[in-house]
Order: structure tokens, then sequence, then C-alpha cells
């Protein structure tokens, strides 16, 4: 065993030495293997943190959320269908929500007003909203300012700004104006006893379906939404298009690849020199191939390192400049969010599966064929 | 469901894998066909040179295979969010009849690899390089399960649909259909216990023996493959509830998450070694009396054997120290 250690450091020392004196050759090698690996690991930590940032949002959301629907669309929930829902066994709350949408004709933008559920941290009082960050920044509104807005209807109504939600939250909240109920009701002309929707609370995840399946019996113009299956469905999106993306940076791999079997190949005069006099002065094949494995490993590994580093900077200190438009989509009060760092081995063996192993497959017939040069036929050159 | 990045990697490694050694096969056949280690021919010294390709190639595979089997079983358990009622990766294998029969046939290509390199190291060690032709039958003989094991991974990822909200009808989509169970079928805890101890100890006394002895070769590893189908089933029936410390929670795969602590390593690197060990010990048994191989033979079994002896030893005192450990109470004493 200590033979075989020692062995392999004297080849990697070698290695080292023989990668060195071909300084400029090999820098270009681990430049666009380096490069490679930041393309795809951007969109990797990128995805991956979004995912973690969207399940995280969700956690918090009710288990289940019931609209109406009427001619398949969504409808108001007229009164008396809170009450006709009834008790269903594992239910431990249910609520009727407001919330509706606003275009505002200043920022060509939507928002979102909700009322707070209550018993909720921040419950505006009569005339006063709290509006989420982005929304601020964008109208420029500090907590005291007031700000109009022309309903539906055409009437002017005038709040005033009674805080501005912590740009923590800003994820979810950037559009978002919390308002009072009577507000609410008012801004949007909406009689007492409807709501936009209902949202269920289960204590047990095991008997989400089943409730579901109850209220959809009962309640035939209902469509329940189960917060599994939104996760669900956010999952495969990010999944399906961080795919996408890899697909499309695919043909960048395959060039990679290519480079990489022509740079393998096109061993130096130099280069085949080296190997024959190894060869002259005792080394076998087997070495030759021992040694090249390991140029291909510790080039490998360093583009690997420095791809990966640059591109985790990339994701969580410069926001992923480059892929943004194409992974987070698109908005005009779009939230400033930082994601939250995070490295995951899975991603990291993917990644290595997407770069490392084309690498090795397009160097390894290089590799052996520079190993089998005949000492003779090089020196004699 | 292909545009997954995992599945991606996955299905490219165990294409090019299949592609590697489709591309190599002509050139096995012609060493199956001429070789003549007297010859001083030039045909002979090509193929020669050759040789190192193939034995470079096929590592390559197998260590290919070893990634991607981990890979697979993650990428399992990642998936499992996105089909009702699967909790973990065995919820995710079992989405379609392809799931499991997938995992099984990259583990067989496993051990069918680690079996082979033992066969060249062992045929390289010798002077007249004897085994050159049974080595590249064998390799041949490889392909169709390497083709095979590639063809249902592309079965299952085929065949694999994301229940996600479709806008029309919200959760009514999903229903309906019945819920994927999250614990696998296992047998009952004592029988389990007894077998998996049995077979434990049967195999680390076949390759101790072995080694003392160098009788038995076979034995050793018919033992070891025992073992690790008897190893698969304690894991499956009492180790994984001692370790989740719930009586109904089966999962082979979640005692790798970080949730436990990556418990599950520290059973599975000394069992899959052990077992490819073992297995190795019986694939040079044939060649045991070829002439350059009467001396190198022995000592490699033996060495193997003693791995594969430490490597059951360590997987029983890893999967035992977990059960004492732990704070369920499967069984009443």
């Amino acid at each position: 065993m200590n033979t075989w250690i020692e062995k392999q450091k004297a080849l990697i020392d070698f290695t080292l030495a023989s990668l060195a004196r071909r300084k400029i050759r090999n820098l270009g090698l681990l430049l666009v293997y380096a490069l490679i690996v930041f393309l795809l690991a951007s969109v990797m930590l990128f995805t991956h943190a979004l995912r973690k940032e969207a399940g995280q949002v969700l956690a918090n959301s009710p288990e289940i959320i019931l609209q109406r629907l009427v001619a398949g669309r969504h409808d108001l929930i007229p009164p008396g269908y809170l009450e006709k829902i009834g008790r269903i066994r594992g239910v431990q709350k249910k609520q009727g929500r407001l919330w509706g949408y606003y275009y505002d004709a200043v920022l060509k933008a939507n928002y979102t007003f909700m009322v707070p559920q209550p018993g909720a941290l921040l419950v505006p009082d009569p005339g006063k909203i709290a509006i989420g960050a982005a929304l601020a920044r964008m109208r420029g509104l500090v907590p005291g300012n007031t700000i109009s807005f022309r309903s539906y209807s055409g009437k002017l109504f005038t709040f005033e700004v009674a805080s501005v939600l912590p740009h923590q939250s800003e994820l979810v909240s950037a559009d978002l104006v919390l308002l009072g109920e009577e507000d609410f009701r008012a801004f949007f002309e909406l009689p007492p006893g409807h709501y936009t929707d209902i949202a269920l609370s289960v204590a047990n995840p095991q008997e989400v379906r089943n409730i579901a399946t109850k209220l959809a019996a009962q309640l035939p113009d209902s469509r329940p939404i189960l917060r599994e299956e939104v996760l669900r469905t956010y999952e495969s999106i990010f999944n399906w298009r961080e795919g996408i993306v890899l697909v499309l940076l695919s043909g960048a791999i395959l060039a990679f690849a290519i480079f990489a079997w022509e740079k393998a190949s096109g061993l130096s005069a130099e280069e085949k020199r080296e190997i024959g006099i190894l060869k002259a002065i005792g080394w076998e094949t087997g070495d030759v191939i021992k040694m090249k494995f390991w140029e291909g490993a510790l080039v490998s590994l360093a583009a690997f390192l420095l791809g990966y580093i640059a591109a985790y900077l990339h994701v969580f200190r410069f926001s992923s400049l480059l892929f943004e438009p194409v992974l987070k989509g698109w908005a005009v009060l779009y939230p400033r969010f930082e994601l939250t760092p995070e490295v995951d081995g899975f991603q990291v063996a993917t990644l290595f599966l997407f770069t490392v192993f084309p690498y090795a497959v397009a160097t390894v017939v290089p590799i052996w064929r520079a190993a089998i040069t005949d000492p003779d036929a090089v020196m004699r050159v | 469901m292909l545009f997954q990045p995992a599945v991606i990697a996955l299905l490219l490694a165990s294409a090019v894998s299949v592609a590697m050694l489709l591309a190599a096969s002509p050139f096995a056949l012609e060493v199956i066909r001429h070789w003549d280690i007297k010859s001083g021919s030039e045909r002979q010294l090509t193929l020669e040179r050759r040789t190192y390709l193939f034995s470079t190639l096929l590592g390559f595979v197998f260590a290919t295979q070893l990634v991607s089997l981990l890979l697979f079983v993650f990428n399992a358990d990642k998936m499992a969010v996105m089909f009702v009622g699967a909790m973990c990766a065995v919820g995710t294998l079992n989405v379609n009849p392809f799931g499991f029969p997938a995992l099984i046939a990259q583990i067989v290509v496993f051990f069918l690899a680690a079996a082979w390199l033992v066969v060249n190291q062992t045929d390289n060690r010798a002077e007249d390089y004897p085994l050159v032709r049974m080595k590249y039958v064998l390799l041949l003989a490889m392909l169709p399960f390497l083709l095979g094991s590639f063809a249902l991974q592309l079965e299952y990822f085929l065949h694999l649909k994301a229940n996600v909200i479709t806008s029309c009808c919200g959760s009514l989509f999903s229903e309906g259909k019945q819920s994927l169970a999250g614990d696998a079928a296992a047998l009952p805890p004592k029988l389990a216990m007894v077998l998996f101890y049995g077979a434990l100890a049967v195999a680390v006394g076949a390759a101790a023996g072995h080694a003392l002895t160098r009788r038995g070769g076979y034995w050793v590893a018919a033992f070891s493959a025992i073992a690790f189908i008897a190893a698969l089933a304690g894991i499956l029936s009492f180790v994984s509830l001692y370790i989740y410390e719930h009586p109904h929670h089966h999962c082979p795969f979640c005692i790798l998450k970080p949730e436990y602590g990556y418990q599950g390593y520290w059973m599975y690197i000394p069992l899959f070694a052990a077992t490819a060990a073992g297995l190795g010990v019986g694939a040079v048994q044939p060649f045991a009396r070829v002439p350059s191989l009467e001396k190198i033979v022995p000592e490699t079994s033996r060495r193997l054997a003693w791995a594969a002896a430490g490597g059951f030893a360590l997987f029983a005192l890893a999967a035992s120290f977990m059960v004492w450990r732990s704070n369920l109470i499967l069984l009443e004493v």
C-alpha cells in the first residue's frame, strides 16, 4: 500500500512539473474548462436556490386553497358558501380570503391588494395601507406619505402609507398592498359576505388529499388547489427550465469535448520526445497512462474548483447577471432579493458528470495513443 | 421526463459507456481471433497495445457506473416531490415498473465490471498474459448487460410523468390514482435478523477460511452474493427501522441523506466493496491452474478474500452499532 501511494505521489510530482513546463498551453485548456464548469454551475446553483426559495415561501401557505369556478373561470365565493362546507374532519381552520389585482397606470404594473388574515401581525387601520418594498421604491413612498388609487368604479381613494414591508420578504411582497377589510370592500365594491377564495389548513399531510376529494364532491363548482401540488409544479418547472438551459449549453459541452480531444491528441514534438525518453528509461505504457490520468485529474480538479467558485460568486454575490432573464422570469415590479447560498452534493455530482465526464471520454483515446508511442520512433525524428 | 439535469447526465453517462464498449467490440473480436503471444508480428504488437486501451476503457466504465449508481439513487430521492404519494426514492422508483429493474441492472453491471477488472489485474501480472482471450470474451459478454441497463434506464425515465397542476381542475387531476407506497415490502424483522447475521457470518467465515486455507474460492463468491442480498433484505426490514426510529419506514435510501447523518455510507461502502471483492475471488478461481498464474491467483484471491471478510465484518459492525444506538424497540427481549 505504502509503495503504491509513494508511486502515485512521485507520478503526481512529475506530472505537475511537466504541466508547469507548458504553462501557456495548459492555462488555455484550464480556462476553457473552468468557463464550461462556470456556465453550468451558475445555472445549477441559481435554479437550485430559486427552488429552495419557492419551497420556503410555500411552506407557510395554507394546505388547501378552494376557489369557485363559474363557466370555468375563477369567481367570487358567494355568501353562505363557507358555511356549506360544514365541518370536515381534519380541517383545523377555514377562512375566506380577500385579495385582488389592481392595475396602476402610473407604473404600468399590477399590484396585489390583500386583506391580512385576522390575527396577522400587521392589520392596517382603516384608511391606511402597508406596501411592498419594490412598490415603495418605484413610487418613491415612505411611511407617512399618502397615495391615491382610482378604483375600477372611477372613484378616487386616498390611503396613508402606514409601513413598508421588510425587504427580507420582498420575493413575495414586492407588489403587495395590505389594507383593511372595509377599505378593500369599498375599493373593489365587494358586497359583504363575498370572498376571493377560501384557505383551509390541515394538520395531517396525509389527510390533505382525502379532504380535497370530499370538498370536490361536496362543492362540484369548486377547485381545490393543494400546496403539495403547487410545490410539485414549481419543482417540475424549475427542473425543466434548468434542463433546457443545459441542453442548450450542450453545444458548448460538445465543443469543449472536441477541444479537449484536439489538445490531448495534438501532442507537441517536445511532448512526444518526453514520452519516448520516459519509455526508453524503463517506463511502461501503463505508467504513461497513469501519468496522463493524473494530468487529466489535476486539470479537471483545478478547473472544477475554479469554475465552481466563480459560479458561486456569480450567483450569490453578483445575483447571476448572465442568466437572470432566462431563469427568473420578468415583471415590472420585480422583487430584488438575495438568494440563500446553498451547495448541494447531488448538484455537484450532476455537474461532475456534465463536465469531467465528457472531458475524460474525449481524452481516453488520445491518451492511449500517446502512451503507446515507441521510444525509437519519436527519438529518431 | 427527459429534461431534468440529473436525468440527462445519467443517460449521457450510460449511453457513452455503451457506445465505448460497442466501438471497442470489433477490436475485441480481433483480439479473440488473432491473439498469439508468441508471435512477433506487427498485428500482435498492435493487439498488445490495444489491450491497454481496453483496460483503461473498462476502468472508466466501472468508475462511471459507480458515480451514476449513486446519482441514480439521489435523483430518485430528489424527484419524489414530483409524484403523488412518493415520499422518497422508493416511491419514485415505483412510479413505473422500470424503476427497480433499472437500479438492479446498474448494480449488476457494477459488480460485473468489478469482476472483470479483477481478472484483468490478475492477467496483467502474469508474464505471458494467459487470459487475454478470456478477458475479451467476457468483455463482449458484458455488453448485453450494459445495453440492458441503459435500455431500462431510458424506459424508466421516458415513462415518468410528473403530476403537475393543470389549470382546468387543480387537484382532481391527480386523483383516483392509488398512492405509491413509501415503504418497501419487507421480511418480518426476526427472520430477517437471523438471515442477516447468519449470511454475513457465513460469508466472513468462508472468506477468512479461504484466505487461510486457499480452499473453497467459489463458495466465497456464492456466499458473498447471498450475503449481499441478505444484507439488503436486513437493511430493508430492520436496520433502517432502527436508524429512523420508526416502525414503518423501511426505505433503504433515506439513510444516505443528511437528515440521518449519512449513516448509510458506513454500511453501503463496506458492503459493496466486500461483495465486489468476494465475487472477484470467484472470478479468478477458474484460472488457478494456468501455469503462469499458479502463484498469482492464490495470492490475489487471498488478498481479495481478506478484503471481503473485513468488509462484511465492518458492515455487520456498523449495522449493529446503529441498531444498538437506536431508541427504537422493535423486538421485546
